[in-house]
């Protein structure tokens, strides 16, 4: 495998990392503030077609981007109505939403384009633009000479969209939000003991909303990534386990900021890998197919989840409603 | 009084719900230029308008009835097994395994193997998740979830790589041999002088499904064991105060849950496709949550909540090959996610009205106490 081959895994692990990211930390803030959310997957999917729908009619991708936040944070309003409003099971809302998202998405997209399911393809103008550093070599011709520094510019730093930058800075603006902030001191808090904050005085239950709301936001950006920078069009189902992958990563980093971008980091390597497979394995000189990758992100969470390797807890008041004044 | 009269609960609120998923439904139909009545119709005409289209409803409904035991009696338990998809595709490849490399000398030995080798299959998918559960307190959704992705990469593994027949690019196994051919419906009824369609995939395995039914109201109602499940299921720890020991209970439900997962393959892999395809499980193991909850965890209310599920694939599948309408098939997973919204989550929302309703009619002396 030579430096090219490694630039470009790498750079593909950016790519693959940034709708997990953005998802794993919509996940952060509402099951920090005691909300499951295994609704994430339906959230992408919803904010992946509106965005590319959106996108195609409109020509704009930045209203493609504005729809699909609206069509994600509706179902974290759906979400929200179930579980903190009338404390419903939030496991059970999260599968449903799941469901309707996979539904819908179908349903809406072929009676609107009628091609099965599909959008048609974006031109490049309602896609994210890629932003160019200066210096940036494009062609592959000119990077196969380049030498390593040049190579790391061109490709892994340079020609990403404006989400990928986006959605790393929000890795400190999260923590910032949560470690420094009288709000984040609240968010935590209502996560682990959501009576003590009633008592102080503080609404659980607006609390638990803007949680939620946040995710829907994040969720809505994750899927319009998807659909409109990573590919060009929305397909059926193309977020293809993602959502259940961010929450793995969550798990993975203990339900913290930092660990959430080197958990999403690792994660979308080893989905970098499995499309890379015969390099990787010429270079460790083992045969393992590419659903090895594929199965280590669950396999690993799996046992972070046993405790075997530093137990992950979750917050202590996670799925149960909150009812004042019992 | 905020309680309901028990026909209200294990009736009316399901039947709300239901109601309240279609009705929606049809507004989607509406939304995106169909005709919710139309639709309505040819659904219904295709689940039962010909003893075909009523056998595939029938084979439908077999699948679902397995899934549907298998999240139900994990509810018994309060445990939510969202694994049931990944625990019928293990049971998938425990009977594709069976009627490939063993030689049966008939089907009924083949289909008592596969039986055997679907559960246990099943079962084991199921035991770690458990076992984690009880003894390191993770949360048995998420390794669940975690399982059914592996259980999908496994597969995907093994019908690429190991047992793939070499001659072809699907990921298949070789068809089985044609001695693990079990009977089908029509092979039953013709006999008996009832006529049944010859080309509708229903099998032997729904008397079968019918019959584990029945032993899983027999064991959940009518044992110990069964009263321990459901002490459980109501309170953890004056169960754990009556004696009864949570890790057992765990285990045997998570086993028995994953069984009845696994199951599901002798109508699938071993009565209709005949050898094992990727993906071979298309969501039924989900469609199960939709059919506990609706079903109220009950063996009779899953069975009905099962035929309901299966006349709406079958009717949804009719549907989406009508011209006229143009709906396709994820109409049937929209409804499924309105059911498991309204009878599963927002169980208050219809619950709530209801029970200031009864409280109205009820005769105002006895609403005293």
């Amino acid at each position: 495998m030579d430096f090219l081959t490694l630039v470009l895994i790498l750079d593909s692990s950016l790519r693959l990392s940034t709708p997990l990211l953005l998802a794993c930390l919509a996940g952060l803030f509402s099951e920090r503030s005691g909300v499951f959310d295994i609704g994430l997957e339906g959230k992408m999917l919803a904010g992946a077609f509106v965005a590319a729908a959106v996108a195609y009619l409109t020509g704009s991708v930045w209203i493609g981007l504005f729809a699909a936040i609206i069509a994600s944070v509706f179902m974290s309003v759906l979400h929200g109505l179930a579980s903190i409003t009338f404390r419903g099971n939030q496991l059970i809302s999260g599968v449903a939403i799941n469901f309707l998202a996979a539904g819908l998405t179908v349903l809406v997209s072929n009676a609107l384009f009628h091609e099965g399911g599909r959008t048609p393809g974006l031109p490049p103008d309602a896609r994210f633009p890629t932003i160019n550093l200066p210096g940036a070599l494009t062609r592959i011709p000119e990077l196969r000479h380049a030498d390593p520094m040049t190579l790391v510019w061109s490709k892994l730093l340079s020609g990403h969209t404006v989400i990928v930058p986006f959605a790393l800075l929000l890795v400190p603006a999260t923590w910032w939000l949560l470690y420094r902030t009288r709000f984040g001191l609240r968010l935590r808090a209502v996560g682990e003991n959501p009576a003590a904050v009633d008592t102080a005085g503080v609404s659980v239950i607006r609390l638990r909303w803007i949680a939620l709301l946040i995710g829907g936001v994040l969720c809505g950006i994750a899927g319009a990534y998807l659909s409109t920078a990573i590919q060009a069009s929305f397909i059926k189902n193309m977020t293809a386990d993602r959502g259940f992958m961010a929450l793995a990563a969550l798990i993975f980093a203990k339900w913290k900021p930092w660990n959430a971008l080197w958990a999403c980091l690792l994660f979308g390597f080893l989905q970098a890998l499995e499309t890379q497979t015969r390099a990787v394995n010429n270079l460790i000189g083992i045969a393992l197919p590419s659903q090895f990758y594929n199965a280590l992100p669950y396999v690993l969470t799996v046992v972070i989840l046993a405790g075997f390797v530093g137990k992950s807890i979750a917050p202590k008041a996670g799925g149960e409603p909150y009812v004042k004044e019992r | 009084m905020n309680k309901l009269p028990d026909w209200a609960d294990v009736i009316l609120i399901p039947l709300i719900s239901i109601l309240l998923a279609m009705g929606i439904s049809a507004l989607v139909i509406l939304a995106i230029g169909g005709n919710p009545l139309h639709a309505l119709a040819v659904m219904i005409e295709g689940a039962f308008g010909t003893s075909s289209n009523l056998g595939y409803t029938l084979f439908y409904t077999t699948n679902f009835i397995f899934t549907g035991l298998s999240v139900a009696i994990a509810f018994h338990a309060r445990l939510f097994n969202i694994g049931s998809e990944g625990q019928a595709a293990l049971g998938g490849l425990g009977v594709a395994l069976v009627c490939l490399y063993i030689p049966f000398p008939h089907w009924s030995l083949a289909l008592v193997a596969a039986f055997i080798a679907a559960s246990l299959f099943g079962a084991a998918w199921a035991a770690i998740p458990a076992y984690l559960q009880v003894k390191r307190g993770s949360h048995i959704v998420i390794t669940t979830i975690m399982f059914n992705a592996i259980a999908a990469a496994l597969l995907n593994y093994l019908l690429v790589n190991v047992i793939n027949l070499k001659t072809s690019q699907e990921p298949a196994t070789a068809r089985f041999p044609a001695v693990t051919h079990i009977p089908k419906l029509s092979d039953i009824l013709n006999p008996l002088g009832i006529p049944f369609s010859t080309t509708s995939p229903a099998n032997i395995a729904l008397p079968i499904a019918l019959l584990v039914a029945f032993l899983v109201w027999l064991v959940v109602w009518r044992t110990r064991l069964g009263y321990e499940l459901r002490a459980f299921g109501q309170s953890e720890t004056a169960a754990r105060y009556a004696g009864i020991n949570a890790f057992r209970i765990t285990m045997i439900v998570m086993l028995a849950s994953g069984a009845l997962a696994g199951l599901y393959a002798i109508n699938k892999v071993m009565g209709e496709s005949e050898r094992l395809v990727m993906g071979a499980v298309e969501g039924a193991g989900f469609i199960g949550i939709a059919v506990a909850l609706m079903g109220r965890n009950h063996p009779v209310g899953v069975v009905l909540a099962a035929l309901l599920f299966g006349a709406l694939t079958q009717g949804g599948q009719i549907l989406s090959q009508d011209q006229s309408a143009a709906i396709p098939v994820e109409l049937v997973v929209v409804i499924q996610a309105l059911v498991i919204m309204f009878t599963g989550a927002l169980d208050e929302m219809v619950r709530m009205p209801l029970v200031r309703l009864f409280a109205l009619l009820r005769p105002a002396g006895r609403t005293g106490g």
